[in-house]
């Protein structure tokens, strides 16, 4: 029984880290300026913790079968522990965990502490069951106002986020259900929700933010790469949240402008 | 009998009932009432296996309609994770380790003839159990049974026009929540009692056993976190029946507006997790106590490090409460606070790694007996590693971007917390069956159902840490709408056919649990030669547990292999032999 | 109640079987119990104050406006209120009254020196928490006649809450101490209605202060 534990457990350990090592299944492409740095930490963690892993399962299942019980006259040894033992791998661990955690927070702050820079292209993304709809301000850079009374989902578009049309600064607001932005500049997302808690979810953009509805939460993130990427909700939002996906196209700033001003331009 | 030293007689001990009613429905008897949890939460994992494997047949093959349950839309789906949810976190998590085997042992194990409050004590099962029939009535009302998830997130929670299961159903869910939370308190009162002030002369904390230890600082936990989950329950019933808006802004559903404004979604995600983080140490605390427990008795060593594990669960008890943001990285908190709880996060591993390597400790320089119960304690251990492994990804902010929500999180807390904690109650099982029932369970059957056990939840949940880098998603009913998730479609089936045998499996250890009943081995009263108080007394124990007798300690709990004793084991009321440091 | 002499003595934690354990380890027992559950019941009304003080602090988005607004504006709590406290509070005085009358009849040996002649204080006690009730029943009609309903506005929405709460609370001791009078009139034995009605007071103490505290949160949190 001590031999077959042992064989079970190096089994186990053996084969879901080979299948981890040779990324048969691994994170998406990163297409993000922030993909590179948490990728790379997602390795750091992974080898890390890799090796505590293999380490232990390794003990475990050496420790099962070289004491196991065999008939002998041997007796188990007694000891109550040993606290240098014990202190050295508190140590150690602490060490480990709190360092790679402290390692992460440059990532961290890059991505959330700072606001996005001026400059960035501003888009605002609304959920609502079960669509995204993103809104570009326009050439006066300003959003327009939005009223829930206005709010009509089954009408699309500007209706959907309930446009004022009152408010002058609506004018030129382009709503649209696909996402387009210019590669390698900053993209600011407003994210809002009008009914449950939606989540904003770019696995290539290594982006993910609740859209929560009573707040307007301001993100960032910078493509890289030109493409077409898709977008999921990631919160639970009800009987369609398997089918509230959207797409982000990522196109050249020419290829940006010239969508741009068509849909400007089908506003007149 | 024991060779125990026993302080005094009683020549009139208090007469155990006779009726049906007072022996058996409404008892008084800690043991009994420990035997009504465990069999209520016997049924309520067979039933939230049941709901899991229709999830994951549903995954597989979207469009087949099952006998007895025809179509699963999409709202039943989400409406059977909901209630999967549920019924695993609290109705077996949190009902057998500690009110099943907490309430049997606890008593036994301190050298006492019962809980502090019986009367308190049948009234916490009585109204776990009603809780329960409540949460199963959300199945069969209009609407059915909720759709939000075990978490309840509003305003999803909060609108009954959110989706079909909003209705009655979650209405239902919360009350039988909060009834849960009032059943908890009353039962985490009465254990925390106990442990303080019904422990035999010479049963220091210190001479606890690690399971007591465990049941303890649970109960310490459960007092604590359980008052806030039912103020949010409270809150969240006024929210969806009285117009209130604690958790609900101005919001427009498919265009309506709602009549509330004002309030805020995160509120509820705070109480929620300042209850749900401790929640989890609660589910697994006692399967952390059992296994350093089988370590030693089947090593035939003290374990290693005792007051170590003593100060690494109440670290984790402490620590437990400052970790909840690491919920909500992606909620929409200051990043700041989720940094900090973060941080404290990672602290927190530190005590469960020291707790691993004193597990292993004890089996280094052992004599270890592969009996069923250790076979559980070292597959717990495995399990344990692999589980919390995760963890330190998760536990990271940016790391936790890419992973929340994912496949990641759910292997994540299925290792640790599903699989672990079960596999402690599997173990439990296997060690006190013979004191509970006076016969051994079927040693064969119960290897089976080791292996089964062992490998198919390795082959369930191993492989979901693969789908979940790759950005699956949880709480979708079908994957059949984005391109990206398309090819995880073989690992999908590879999991529902692994959760298929590993279920079967399952009935080998329900067969044996009544076959052995009636048909087992007859055991002696210390089949396994354990040193803890249990083992002293008859089997299965009279009514006061110790026959009119009042225990004595001289011994700390793991005391095994003493050198110069004439046995292995030496029992914590042997007076005879003393042992050495403790 | 017996001792038996061959008994080791554990000093005061002496404990053989829940109905031999002498009256001083029975009470400390029970108090160690209430102590715990109250601990568990002030957790609830933490996380309530947590609530409480959150939602006043929140701005909401005001769409009328695009701007984020303060939207609390505090009840005006009807005198009522405090008279009901002032009546919770007598009616402490009156518990404790019966708790340290019923403890010195538990402690001495002539117990026959028992209720005849004295002052009903556990009776005046229910009668002064079922008029507390009632005047708290008062209170939110007249919230109601002023139009503010639990649903009305946030601080509305808290005062029903808390009140509320609070009520049902003092509702479950107020059948503690029906069952103390119950057990007091059935002639059950002193020792017994001395541990209920000693947990029953405290019980009791504890909701007093606790409402004097949800009155202060009430009144001056702003």
């Amino acid at each position: 029984m001590g031999l077959a534990l042992l064989l079970v457990i190096w089994l186990i350990t053996f084969i879901s880290t080979f299948i981890f090592l040779a990324k048969i299944w691994w994170l998406p492409t990163g297409a993000s300026a922030a993909a590179a740095g948490i990728d790379h930490h997602f390795t750091v963690t992974f080898i890390l913790m890799g090796i505590v892993f293999v380490a232990a399962q390794v003990f475990l299942g050496l420790f099962v079968w070289k004491y196991r019980e065999q008939n002998s006259s041997r007796k188990a040894l007694y000891t109550h522990g040993n606290n240098t033992m014990e202190i050295a791998w508190t140590v150690l661990t602490a060490v480990l965990f709190i360092g790679l955690n402290w390692a992460s927070k440059p990532l961290w702050a890059s991505e959330r502490f700072d606001p996005a820079k001026s400059g960035a292209v501003q888009v605002e993304v609304t959920g609502m069951q079960f669509q995204w709809y993103f809104r570009y301000p326009g050439p006066d850079g300003k959003f327009g106002a939005t009223k829930p009374e206005l709010i009509d989902p089954s009408a699309g578009g500007e209706s959907a986020v309930g446009l004022d049309p009152a408010d002058p600064a609506s004018k030129d607001d382009v709503v649209t259900g696909t996402m387009y932005v210019p590669v390698n500049r900053e993209v600011e997302v407003i994210l809002r929700a009008h009914d449950v808690i939606h989540s904003f979810f770019i696995p290539s953009m290594r982006f993910k933010q609740d859209a929560v509805p009573g707040l307007a939460i301001h993100m960032h993130f910078t493509p890289i790469a030109t493409g077409d990427y898709e977008i999921a909700c990631a919160e639970l939002c009800g009987l369609g949240h398997y089918k509230m996906h959207g797409m982000l196209k990522v196109v050249s700033q020419k290829e940006y402008d010239k969508w741009l001003a068509a849909r400007e331009a089908e506003k007149q | 009998m024991a060779t125990g030293e026993f302080a005094g007689h009683i020549p009139h001990a208090h007469a155990a009932p006779q009726s049906f009613i007072r022996k058996w429905v409404f008892s008084l008897d800690h043991k009994v009432i420990g035997l009504q949890y465990y069999f209520l939460a016997l049924t309520a994992v067979f039933v939230g296996m049941f709901l899991s494997l229709l999830m994951r047949i549903h995954l597989v093959w979207p469009g087949v309609s099952l006998p007895l349950i025809g179509d699963i839309k999409p709202e039943t789906y989400l409406s059977l994770l909901t209630m999967h949810g549920t019924i695993m976190v609290f109705f077996v998590l949190t009902t057998a380790p500690q009110g099943g085997f907490g309430n049997y042992f606890l008593p036994i194990q301190i050298g006492a003839a019962d809980m502090a409050f019986p009367v308190l004590n049948m009234l916490s099962f009585w109204v776990t159990f009603v809780a329960f029939l409540v949460l199963i009535a959300a199945f069969f009302v209009a609407g059915g049974a909720p759709l939000h998830g075990w978490t309840g997130y509003p305003p999803l929670s909060a609108l009954q026009s959110a989706g079909p299961g909003e209705g009655l159903g979650a209405d239902l869910w919360v009350i039988s929540i909060a009834l849960f939370c009032i059943g908890a308190l009353m039962s985490a009162l009465n254990f925390i009692t106990t442990t303080l002030d019904m422990r035999a002369k010479g049963m220091s904390m210190m001479r606890m056993p690690l399971t007591c230890w465990a049941w303890f600082i649970t109960a310490i936990l459960g007092l604590l976190a359980f008052g806030v989950l039912f103020s949010a329950g409270i809150l969240l019933l006024l929210d969806r029946n009285a117009g209130t808006s604690f958790f609900v802004p101005l919001v427009t559903v498919n265009g309506i507006m709602a009549a509330h404004k004002g309030g805020s979604p995160l509120l509820w995600q705070h109480l929620f997790w300042f209850f749900g983080h401790p929640e989890v140490y609660i589910a697994i605390l006692p399967a952390m106590g059992l296994c350093s427990q089988l370590v030693s008795v089947f090593s035939r060593k003290p374990i290693f490090g005792y007051k170590a594990m003593v100060y690494a669960m109440l670290s984790i008890g402490i620590l437990g409460f400052m970790v909840w943001g690491h919920h909500m990285f992606m909620s929409g908190i200051s990043p700041y606070t989720a940094f900090g709880m973060s941080v404290m996060t990672m602290a927190i591993g530190v005590p469960s790694a020291i707790k691993t390597f004193n597990w292993i400790g004890t089996l280094w320089g052992g004599k270890i007996r592969f009996t069923p119960p250790m076979l559980f304690a070292i597959g717990f251990v495995s399990l344990f590693v692999t589980g919390g492994i995760s963890g330190p990804f998760l536990a990271q902010p940016v790391l936790d971007i890419p992973l929340h929500e994912t496949f990641f999180v759910i292997a994540h807390f299925h290792l640790i917390m599903g699989v672990a904690s079960i596999f402690g109650i599997f173990a439990a099982t296997y060690y006190w069956f013979p004191k509970m029932f006076g016969r051994m369970m079927n040693e064969r059957m119960a290897r089976l159902h080791f292996w089964f056990s062992f490998v198919g939840t390795y082959a369930i949940f191993m492989p979901m840490h693969y789908t979940g880098m790759a950005a699956l998603l949880r709480r979708y009913s079908q994957y059949t709408e984005l391109a990206y998730m398309h090819s995880l479609a073989p690992l999908n089936k590879f999991i529902t056919y692994a959760a298929f045998i590993t279920i079967a499996g399952q009935f080998i250890f329900l067969f044996n649990l009544f076959w052995s009943m009636k048909r087992g081995e007859k055991a002696s009263d210390n089949p396994w030669e354990a040193t803890t108080l249990e083992w002293t007394t008859a089997t299965p124990p009279p009514h006061d547990n110790f026959g009119g007798l009042t225990p004595v300690v001289y011994n700390g709990p793991y005391e095994y292999s003493v050198p110069g004793a004439p046995q292995d084991y030496l029992m914590q009321t042997d007076a005879a032999t003393k042992a050495v440091g403790h | 109640m017996q001792e038996s002499t061959s008994t080791v003595s554990l000093g005061h934690r002496e404990d053989r079987w829940r109905g031999e354990l002498n009256f001083d380890s029975r009470m400390r027992r029970a108090r160690l119990g209430l102590a715990i559950g109250l601990i568990g019941v002030l957790m609830i009304f933490i996380s309530f104050t947590s609530a409480y003080v959150v939602r006043q602090g929140l701005p909401t988005f005001d769409p009328a406006t695009n701007t984020l607004v303060r939207d609390w504006f505090s009840v005006r709590l009807p005198g009522l209120l405090f008279l009901n406290t002032i009546v919770l509070l007598l009616s402490s005085g009156t518990m404790e009254l019966a708790r340290r009358r019923t403890l010195e009849d538990a402690k001495s040996a002539d117990a026959a020196l028992s209720a005849e002649s004295r002052i009903p204080w556990l009776a005046l006690t229910v009668l002064l928490g079922l008029s507390f009730l009632v005047g708290q029943w008062t209170v939110w009609r007249e919230l109601g006649a002023s139009g503010f309903y639990i649903s009305t506005n946030p601080s509305s929405s808290f005062t029903y809450l808390l009140t509320g709460m609070h009520g049902a609370h003092l509702l479950g001791g107020i059948f503690a101490l029906l069952a103390a009078g119950t057990v007091t009139l059935l002639r059950r034995p002193i020792e017994s209605r001395a541990v209920l009605i000693d947990i029953a007071g405290w019980y009791w103490h504890f909701m007093a202060a606790l409402w004097v505290y949800i009155l202060c949160l009430l009144e001056f949190a702003h």
